[in-house]
C-alpha cells in the first residue's frame, strides 16, 4: 500500500461492537399442532420470560379453571386465550449461548394466512411444527410452500406431541418421511427433523431421555445451526429512491441501499429515465464523520454532481449492472384478497419504492399446494398460489427473485388493501439493444393531413371485438367491400388471416393472445398512419390488451363491441368451434374455458341479435362515415380554396 | 452493520415512508426514553430537521421534571411542539381516583383523539415497542385505526418486506411505529452510543429510579443503583423484572391493557 491509499478510505460499516443482530425465526404449522406452546417453552427454557410471568399465567389459567397453558405466553389477546388460537403474529426475543433471536409466532388458521405471511416474510429461518399424532395436514403443506416462496431456505421441522404417541420411533419416522418428501418436492431440504413434546419440554433445550433413539440436536440446537443471512452487500447496487428533500440548499436523495454499495464519485444510472450523475456527497447528521461509502441495509441521503430529475420510485444502480426493465412481469403470487385475482383485473403493484398500475394479462397456472398439481384457471382464490403475468402501463425496473430478492418481490394493492404478494420468476428486459438506444424515428415526408385530403377521409382503426361467432368477420368484410366501392382506402385485418403469417408462432394461451393483439394493434396503427381505414376482427378478449392498442394513438382508435350473447354465438357456431371446445378438443376457448371482458365504454355497440347482417353493416357504415369523413369545409380548406 | 445500525436504519426508513406517504403526520412525544430516541432518529432521517409537529398530550399529572425537560429540549432543538389536553375532563376533575383505566382513557386516549381531530392528522408516529407488552407485540409498523381511533387487532393488514399499508379510506388514520423492533436494552445502548439527553428521573437517586415514565400517580420507581447510562445497560442485561412493572393501570384486570389499546391508547 502506498501513501495515496489514505486519500479515500471507507469508514468501516461495522463499528466496534460485539452484538450481532438477532436471527429472526418464524414458527409455522397447522392449527393446534402446538406452535405457541413450543414458543412459550423456548422462552421459558432460555430464561427469556420476565420474573413473575409464569406465576401470572398460572393465575390466569386457574381463574379459567384450566391446566397451565404455555401458549398463553404468546397469545396475549383475550380473544386468543378464549379460543385457544393464535390470531396474529407476535415477536418476542430470546437468547441462546450462540446468539440472540427474535421469534415470530405465526397463526395456523387458514383465515389468518395473511398474518402468517406477515410473520414469515421477515424471517431468516423457520421451524415447521407438525403434530406427531395428526401428521402432515393442509396448513403444514401450505406453510411449507409459502416459506419456500418467500425465499426461506432454512427450515427445521419439530414433530410435536411425541408424548401423545408414547415417543414412538416408528411414528416419528412415518411423519418425518411424509414431511421430508413434501419439502423435497418443493426444493427444500429441512436442516433437522426433531421429535418434541413441547408441553413437557422434551428435546426443546436439551436432549430428552424419552427419545434415546434420536441422535440429532434439540430444537434450540437446531436453531443454533442455522446460518445467518448473507449481507446483500455482495449483490449489484440497487438504491431505490424513497424521497427527495430540499434542506439547507442541498437537494438530498434519500433512500435505503437495498443491495450492493455506493461511494462518492460513483456514476449512478437512474431507472427508468436512464439519466446519469455522480455521487457528490453522502450526507450525514449528528456527531458522525462524513461517509465516503455506504452499503446494503443503510438508510442514506446522497447529493449528485448534476441536477438531474429524480423522484421516488426511481432505482439507482451502477452502469454495468442495471436492473431489468419491462412492461411484463412473470411472477409467482400468493393471493390474500377477499375476492379472487382475475385475468383483466387491475392492481397497484408496489416494488421497492415504485408503484405501478398493472393488469393481469394471464394466469399461467394455479398451484394446488396440497399436491402441487397445476390447474388452469382464470381466477386465483384467496390463499392460493399462482403463476401470473402482469403488464404495467410503464416499464418496471426489477430483478428476478433469485438474482436479487430485494428488487425481485412486490405486493399488490386493490383499493386500500394489500391483497397479495409475489416474487418475480423470470426477469426479462424488453431488450434495450432492440428497443430503444439505437432506434431513431424517421419522419415521413407525407403527413397525415395531406393523406386524408387526398383520400377524402382520415385514417384510423375500427376495432371489432366480441365472442367467436358474434359476426365480426361477416360485418367487417361487407363494410370493407362497401367502403372500397365508395373509393375509400380500406382493409380488414382478420384473426385467422394474421395467424397464418404474422402471428403464426403464437398459440392460444392468455399470454400468446395478448402478444397476438399487441402485434395486430401495431400493424393496424401502421396502416392507419398510411391513411387507411383498418377494420379489425379479433375476439381480443382482454380489456387491458385493447386498451394498449388504443394507447398507441387514442385519437385514431374506435372500439366496436359486436355484442352477441354466448348462447346465440354457440347456436350459430359458424366454424364448429364451440362444439369442439365443449367436447374438450380445444382447451382455451373464449366464453367456454377462457374469459371475455366486454368493453366498458366502446365507441359503438352493435347488438346483432334479432337484426339482419345488413342492418349491422349499415349501422357501422354510418358510424365510420361520421367519424372518418372530412367535412366539405375541411376539404375546401385542404385544397386551399 | 451491527444490530444498532440495523435498527437505526430500519427506523429511519419507516420515518421517511411515513413522511412521504401520508398527508399530514405528527410525532407523539411522551418525553420518555423511547420517544426521545424516536425524535433523535427523526433528526437523523431528515438531516437535523423535524418536518412535522411533535405532539405532547398533557394529563396535568406528569412528573414536573418531564415538563421542564420537554420545554428545554423543544427550545434547544427548535421543535414544532404542540401541547394538547382534554380540558373538559380535567375541569370535571378526572383523575386516577376515578379508576386508572378510565383516567388513561379520558386524559390520554381522548385527549389525543381531540388533538388529532383538531389538526386533521392522517397519521401519528408513536414510539411503542414489541417487547414492552403482549398486545404491543402484535402490532404492525403502519397500524390503521378507524374514525374513533379504535384498533381492530383481529383484522390487521398484511405487512411484509417493508411494504406498509399507506392507502386507506377517508376518516381512518394510521399509527406509525418506528421503534417496534427495538428492545429496552437497545434503546439504552443507542442512547449511550448517540449521547441522547434523557430526563434525570431515569437515573437512580437514593436507591430508586424510574424505568418507564408516565403520570406521577400511576408510575412507580424501581429499586436500582444505576445512576449512569452504562449502569442502566448493565442492570438491564441481567434483570428479569418487566419494564412496565411500575405501571399501575396495566394491572386492573387481565385484559386492562388490551382494552386500553383497542380503544386507542398508545
Amino acid at each position: 500500500m502506498s501513501n495515496t491509499a489514505t486519500a479515500l478510505k471507507a469508514i468501516p460499516e461495522v463499528s466496534v461492537s460485539h452484538t450481532a443482530s438477532p436471527m429472526k425465526i418464524v414458527v409455522v404449522g397447522h392449527v393446534d399442532h402446538g406452535k405457541s406452546t413450543l414458543v412459550g417453552r423456548i422462552l421459558n427454557e432460555t430464561g427469556a420470560l420476565p420474573e413473575g410471568k409464569v406465576e401470572y399465567l398460572r393465575e390466569v389459567c386457574d381463574k379459567r379453571g384450566m391446566p397451565f397453558e404455555w401458549a398463553f405466553v404468546m397469545d396475549a389477546l383475550q380473544a386468543e386465550r378464549d379460543q385457544g388460537i393464535t390470531i396474529d403474529t407476535a415477536q418476542i426475543r430470546f437468547k441462546t449461548e450462540a446468539r440472540p433471536y427474535v421469534i415470530i409466532d405465526a397463526p395456523g388458521h387458514k383465515e389468518f394466512l395473511k398474518n402468517m405471511v406477515s410473520g414469515a416474510a421477515s424471517a431468516e429461518a423457520a421451524v415447521l411444527v407438525i403434530d406427531a399424532h395428526e401428521g402432515v395436514q393442509e396448513q403444514s403443506r401450505r406453510h411449507g410452500y409459502l416459506l419456500h416462496l418467500l425465499g426461506l431456505r432454512q427450515i427445521a421441522v419439530a414433530v410435536n406431541k411425541m408424548d401423545l404417541v408414547n415417543f414412538s420411533e416408528s411414528r416419528f419416522e412415518e411423519v418425518k418421511a411424509e414431511i421430508v418428501a413434501y419439502l423435497n418436492s418443493i426444493g427444500v431440504e429441512p436442516t433437522y427433523v426433531v421429535p418434541v413434546a413441547a408441553r413437557s419440554g422434551a428435546n426443546i433445550a436439551t436432549k430428552s431421555v424419552e427419545t434415546p433413539w434420536y441422535q440429532g440436536p434439540s430444537v434450540l440446537g437446531a436453531l443454533d445451526m442455522f446460518e445467518p443471512a448473507k449481507p446483500a452487500t455482495d449483490l449489484a447496487l440497487r438504491f431505490p429512491v424513497q424521497d427527495v428533500y430540499k434542506f439547507d440548499e442541498r437537494r438530498i436523495i434519500a433512500g435505503r441501499i437495498e443491495s450492493g454499495r455506493l461511494k462518492v464519485g460513483d456514476t449512478l444510472v437512474f431507472a427508468p429515465s436512464g439519466k446519469m450523475a455522480k455521487v457528490a456527497t453522502i450526507e450525514t447528521w449528528g456527531n458522525v464523520a462524513a461517509a465516503v461509502s455506504a452499503g446494503a441495509g443503510q438508510s442514506v441521503g446522497i447529493t449528485l454532481d448534476e441536477q438531474i430529475f429524480v423522484e421516488r420510485g426511481n432505482v439507482a444502480s451502477l452502469e454495468h449492472h442495471v436492473p431489468h426493465q419491462s412492461h411484463d412481469l412473470k411472477a409467482r403470487v400468493f393471493w390474500l384478497g377477499r375476492g379472487p385475482l382475475k385475468v383483466g383485473s387491475r392492481y397497484k403493484l408496489k416494488l421497492a419504492t415504485a408503484e405501478h398500475v398493472v393488469d393481469v394479462v394471464a394466469i399461467e397456472r394455479v398451484i394446488d399446494v396440497e399436491d402441487l398439481a397445476n390447474h388452469q384457471g382464470t381466477e386465483v382464490a384467496r390463499n392460493a398460489v399462482a403463476e401470473v403475468v402482469f403488464r404495467g402501463k410503464s416499464p418496471i425496473a426489477h430483478d428476478s427473485f433469485i438474482d436479487n430478492p430485494r428488487l425481485g418481490r412486490f405486493v399488490l394493492v386493490e383499493g386500500y388493501d394489500i391483497v397479495g404478494g409475489g416474487v418475480i420468476a423470470e426477469a426479462s428486459s424488453e431488450d434495450a439493444r432492440n428497443r430503444s438506444t439505437h432506434v431513431t424515428e424517421v419522419p415521413h415526408k407525407v403527413d397525415a393531413e395531406t393523406r386524408s385530403i387526398a383520400n377524402g377521409h382520415r385514417g384510423g382503426v375500427v376495432w371489432l371485438t366480441g365472442l367467436s361467432g358474434a359476426g365480426k368477420s361477416t360485418i367487417a368484410m361487407e363494410v370493407e367491400r362497401q367502403l372500397f366501392l365508395k373509393g375509400w382506402q380500406v382493409t380488414v385485418l382478420d384473426g385467422d388471416n394474421v395467424r397464418t403469417g404474422l402471428c403464426g408462432d403464437l398459440g392460444f394461451s392468455d399470454a400468446d393472445r395478448a402478444e397476438n393483439i399487441r402485434r395486430v394493434g401495431e400493424v393496424a396503427h401502421l396502416f392507419a398512419d398510411a391513411g387507411m381505414v383498418v377494420v379489425t376482427s379479433f375476439i381480443s378478449p382482454f380489456r387491458a390488451d385493447r386498451e394498449k392498442v388504443r394507447a398507441i394513438n387514442p385519437d385514431a382508435f374506435h372500439e366496436v363491441h359486436v355484442a352477441t350473447g354466448l348462447n346465440e354465438c354457440e347456436r350459430r357456431d359458424p366454424k364448429g368451434l364451440y362444439k369442439k371446445a365443449r367436447s374438450g378438443e380445444i382447451s382455451y376457448f373464449t366464453g367456454v374455458s377462457s374469459a371475455y371482458e366486454a368493453p366498458a365504454l366502446p365507441e359503438l355497440t352493435l347488438a346483432t341479435e334479432g337484426k339482419s347482417v345488413d342492418e349491422s353493416v349499415a349501422d357501422l357504415l354510418r358510424y365510420i362515415d361520421k367519424a372518418f369523413s372530412l367535412s366539405a369545409r375541411e376539404q375546401a380548406n385542404g385544397w386551399g380554396l | 452493520m451491527n444490530d444498532l445500525d440495523a435498527l437505526e436504519s430500519q427506523s429511519i426508513y419507516i420515518l421517511r415512508e411515513a413522511f412521504n406517504r401520508l398527508d399530514k403526520i405528527a410525532m407523539l412525544w411522551s418525553i420518555g426514553k423511547d420517544s426521545n430516541v424516536m425524535l433523535w432518529l427523526a433528526r437523523k432521517a431528515f438531516f437535523g430537521h423535524v418536518p412535522f409537529p411533535v405532539l405532547h398530550v398533557d394529563t396535568h399529572n406528569k412528573i414536573p421534571e418531564m415538563i421542564e425537560f420537554r420545554d428545554r429540549v423543544a427550545k434547544e432543538w427548535n421543535l414544532p411542539l404542540i401541547v394538547g389536553e382534554n380540558t373538559e375532563a380535567l375541569a370535571a376533575g378526572m383523575g386516577p381516583h376515578k379508576g386508572r383505566v378510565e383516567c388513561c382513557t379520558a386524559l390520554k386516549t381522548e385527549g389525543l383523539k381531540a388533538l388529532l381531530a383538531q389538526h386533521g392528522f392522517t397519521g401519528v408516529i408513536a414510539g411503542i415497542r414489541r417487547d414492552e407488552e403482549g398486545t404491543r407485540a402484535k402490532e404492525r409498523v403502519f397500524s390503521p385505526r378507524n374514525q374513533s381511533a379504535e384498533w381492530d387487532f383481529k383484522d390487521q393488514p398484511p405487512e411484509f418486506w417493508d411494504q406498509f399499508k399507506t392507502d386507506f379510506a377517508p376518516g381512518t388514520h394510521l399509527r406509525i411505529h418506528p421503534l417496534l423492533a427495538w428492545s429496552e436494552l437497545d434503546v439504552w445502548r443507542y442512547i449511550e452510543r448517540e449521547n441522547i439527553p434523557m430526563v434525570d428521573l431515569y437515573f437512580a437517586k437514593n436507591g430508586r429510579r424510574y424505568r418507564s415514565l408516565g403520570c406521577a400517580p400511576c408510575t412507580g420507581s424501581v429499586a436500582s443503583t444505576a445512576s449512569t447510562v452504562a449502569e442502566i445497560i448493565e442492570e438491564l442485561e441481567t434483570t428479569k423484572i418487566s419494564e412496565r412493572s411500575g405501571r399501575a393501570q396495566d394491572k386492573e384486570s387481565e385484559d386492562a391493557f388490551e382494552r386500553l389499546r383497542a380503544g386507542g391508547y398508545m
